[in-house]
């Protein structure tokens, strides 16, 4: 069953087209890698999805509801949340407090069970949000989207600027809650990860999708060749 | 392409203008005292329309505190008049003490942020206000007038005082024009456009902005002169009033933030206003504050820049405009 | 002596400038934005006090109790109709709009109310009048007890509902990045708003006292607008407890002042407040935190 649905997709920042023309559907229960290099997109898609960004034209449909002009705020009641790029904590807030600012929603998340999968904030709880390392960081902007209980978790470049191994922890903190059956839609730049983690691939080259599929049957050629549009006609 | 800095229209504009210079130079041999008075009134509103404007359209400076050199100005002349100093010249000590004045403010105010620079000058007002009123020389809190003035017989008085107003409108109006069509002018609008993107452009913003601030410091000093010679008593509570704020916001909130034009007018509507609703009173400013904050919201580009860009009209050549060449040209 | 009383008086007057300066800060911390309307908001809430004293009799304590939701109201209908407005747009609109704003505000109480200054001291009953005689120096009023008790628990309610409670933590967090914090479902405006409600009805407080301890006039409110501003200047923007130690720093610098010669009160809280900005060349905190 379709969760999310997006068509013809048109986004743009003034003058500049960030997307162009982009239908695709996420089931129920997937996990979905956006793929692509840098500019083609990918995250005004997601922060389309979320509702941070207006399309020009185009629609966004959850669960069959059309949210194209519902704020983000409503979304999130719906059951969308974003981890947006760069992390966007509330640098003042403790731990617990961006974690308890985020709207909750009813569900198995909560301030304890977020702390269970990211037990490296448990001693960092009532620490001040700016004073904790990248990937503790990252870690308190998943948990605060979870907070929301999203049906739709939407995670973007989770691994940017984090060290190897703490991006290694993030993964395996997110292997579990993707087992549990939360539909996820992710942007990652590092190709392996993403073709292990995600059960569909999508590539984007500036603003269109020019690739598709299973990640397990994806030649791996071929999707270099639609991340960089190598073989596109002179 | 090419670019061009005068059109026809503004050619002829510019031409007009200097026209009705020197026609109104000839107001105060036609008309009486009375009426020579209110125009004088109305060059009064142009200057310091236009030099809030410089501030706040060019400059990005949102001062609520302009009438410190407003009143530095009427003062000052009483203070020159009373060592003996002729009327008149003391008239044009006073601006340039006004103007000379702005500079080590500057120092401080041009560092503070949009609210806190709009703010910190009405406070530096007040504090000028207030050494005013205590220095008994000056009439302490019930006034003083400018008696050297009844020295002329009133239609002579008028008429020198319109044409130091006449010249001072003048004077301030063309070089904020020079300024705006020389490269600083580019720069300045560089720098209301981006201040970053200028500065690291090499434009140095902080000297550019003092530019602007010392001219409004002069300006609004010249402004004062006039106002005190114009009403010939002057007290400190309604000479250093935040209402002439007021009044320089709604002029050119109105007529054109960022416009050449713009300014005068809203300076004529205002004076339009004025001469109209002479018993208004407090509905007349709830009028007033109604329409800015109206036009802050709704039309921030005032009427005379809703109509520059809506015709791409631009009366006075303070601009460039990139023309497209037609074809035979480009064949040079 | 006297210079000890200076300060204990100046202590009572700080704390109302404190007061009237919460609203500010609020509104400063959360939208960043300055409401030149302030000051004339607190003395619109003076006025809504006194129509309700002046037409049932009843103390002005509990005539503020009955004005509240009104001026709350108000807020809200402020934020709605011109703050959110003018956030979309430069920094220099929100200024503009609310300078237009003030204007507007104090000519129509000038049409409704002429400019007679008026006074609630006399009706506020003994708190007005009582005081006690510490030393042969030092007096202190039980009205200005009243205020610095208020102020203090006032600011501390504020610390605690910034804190503690889930709406002040959207709050902060809507300060602090007002689209990430839409991102986990925020509602800002609603946000927003509500800072506002706050704004007004502690400047309506504000404005409550003014006319306890004072005269009040339809244009009284710049006057109250500039100590409200020079508070918050002097605790350092966007810090709460900051805003409580700059109005007491205002007052005591007034109250010194005062001393010195009476005709200097005002003028050294302007040079403290000028002081300060040349201490500081205009660079500030801008964030709402909580002292920790």
């Amino acid at each position: 069953m379709t969760l999310v649905r997006v068509e013809e997709l048109d986004c743009r920042y003034g003058l500049l087209q960030a997307v162009r023309g982009v239908s695709f559907e996420v089931a129920l229960g997937e996990t979905v890698a956006l793929i692509g290099a840098n500019g083609a997109g990918k995250s005004t898609l997601l922060r389309t999805i979320a509702g941070a960004h207006k399309p020009h034209s185009g629609r966004v449909l959850f669960d069959g509801t059309d949210v194209t002009s519902m704020p983000a705020h409503r979304r999130v009641s719906l059951g969308i949340a974003l981890v947006p790029e760069g992390r966007r904590l509330f640098p003042s807030l403790t731990v617990e407090e961006n974690l308890r600012a985020a709207a909750a929603r009813k569900g198995r998340w909560n301030v304890q069970s977020v702390l269970e999968v990211f037990p490296v904030l448990q001693p960092r709880r009532h620490m001040a949000a700016a004073t904790l390392s990248g990937g503790e960081q990252q870690a308190v902007a998943i948990g605060r989207a979870l907070m929301c209980n999203p049906r739709l978790l939407l995670l973007d470049e989770v691994s940017l600027g984090l060290a190897p191994i703490v991006v290694e922890a993030v993964y395996r903190s997110l292997a579990g809650i993707i087992s549990e059956g939360t539909t996820v839609l992710l942007v990652e730049q590092d190709l392996a990860r993403a073709l292990k983690v995600a059960g569909r691939v999508i590539c984007m080259l500036e603003g269109r999708i020019v690739l598709e599929g299973e990640a397990a049957s994806l030649d791996r050629d071929r999707v270099v060749e639609a991340y960089f549009g190598l073989k596109r006609p002179a | 392409m090419r670019v061009r800095r005068w059109t026809r229209t503004s050619k002829g504009f510019t031409g007009a203008t200097i026209a009705i210079a020197i026609l109104l130079a000839t107001v105060p041999l036609v008309f009486d005292p009375n009426v020579v008075q209110k125009l004088t009134n109305l060059l009064i509103l142009v200057l310091l329309a236009s030099m809030w404007n410089a501030l706040a359209g060019y400059g990005g400076l949102l001062s609520v505190g302009q009438q410190a050199f407003i009143g530095i100005g009427a003062y000052g002349t009483v203070f020159f008049a009373g060592f003996g100093v002729s009327p008149y010249p003391a008239m044009v000590l006073a601006t340039l003490v006004a103007g000379l004045i702005s500079i080590p403010i500057s120092f401080l105010a041009l560092r503070l942020r949009a609210a806190q620079f709009a703010i910190g000058m009405w406070v530096i007002a007040e504090v000028i206000s207030i050494f005013v009123r205590l220095d008994q020389n000056l009439g302490a809190g019930t006034g003083i007038s400018l008696i050297q003035l009844n020295q002329y017989a009133p239609n002579f008085r008028q008429a020198y005082t319109f044409w130091l107003a006449l010249a001072f409108t003048v004077i301030f109006l063309a070089a904020l024009f020079v300024l705006l069509r020389s490269p600083l002018g580019l720069s300045l609008q560089a720098i209301r456009d981006d201040e970053d993107a200028a500065r690291s452009l090499g434009v140095r913003v902080a000297s550019r902005k003092r530019l602007l601030f010392v001219l409004a410091g002069f300006g609004c000093g010249a402004a004062g002169v006039l106002i005190g010679a114009n009403t010939l008593f002057i007290e400190t509570g309604s000479i250093f009033s935040v209402q002439w704020s007021a009044y320089m916001i709604f002029m050119v909130l109105v007529g054109g933030l960022g416009t050449f034009e713009g300014p005068i007018l809203g300076a004529i509507l205002l004076f339009g206003i004025q001469t109209t609703f002479t018993q208004g009173g407090p509905w007349y400013l709830v009028g007033l504050g109604a329409t800015a904050t109206l036009f802050a919201l709704a039309l921030p580009r005032g009427i005379w820049g809703t109509i520059e860009e809506r015709l791409g009209l631009r009366l006075l050549p303070v601009g460039y405009r990139v023309v497209e060449m037609k074809r035979e040209e480009t064949t040079a | 002596m006297t210079i000890v009383n200076a300060v204990v008086q100046g202590i009572f007057l700080g704390a109302f400038y404190a007061v009237l300066a919460c609203g500010l800060s609020i509104m400063f911390g959360v939208m960043r934005i300055i409401n030149l309307a302030h000051g004339d908001v607190a003395v619109l809430g003076a006025y809504v006090v006194f129509v309700i004293v002046d037409s049932t009799g009843m103390s002005p304590f509990v005539a503020f109790v009955v004005a509240l939701p009104v001026m709350i109201v108000l807020g809200y209908v402020l934020q709605l109709t011109i703050l959110e407005r003018s956030l979309k747009s430069g920094i220099l609109t929100p200024l503009l709009a609310t300078f237009g704003l003030s204007i507007v505000i104090q000519n129509l109480l000038l049409i409704k109310f002429s400019p007679d200054v008026r006074s609630l001291g006399g009706n506020a009953g003994a708190v007005t009048t009582s005081s006690w005689q510490v030393t042969s120096g030092l007096s202190v009023s039980a009205l200005g007890l009243v205020i610095l008790v208020v102020a203090v628990l006032l600011f501390g309610a504020l610390q605690l509902f910034l804190s503690r409670t889930p709406a002040g933590w959207k709050m902060r967090a809507t300060a602090e990045d007002a689209d990430a914090a839409e991102l986990v479902g925020i509602n800002s405006r609603d946000v927003y708003a509500r800072a506002t409600a706050l704004a007004v009805a502690i400047a309506a407080l504000g404005g409550l006292f003014l006319a306890i301890r004072s005269v009040f006039d339809p244009l009284s409110g710049p006057t109250q607008l500039i100590f409200a501003f020079e508070a918050v200047v002097i605790g350092g923007m966007g810090s709460l407890w900051g805003t409580l130690l700059g109005g007491l720093a205002l007052g005591v610098a007034q109250t010194v002042g005062a001393q010195i010669n009476p005709e200097y009160s005002v003028l050294t809280g302007h040079l403290l407040f000028l002081a300060v900005l040349i201490v500081r060349y205009g660079g500030v905190r801008v964030s709402l935190r909580t002292a920790r």
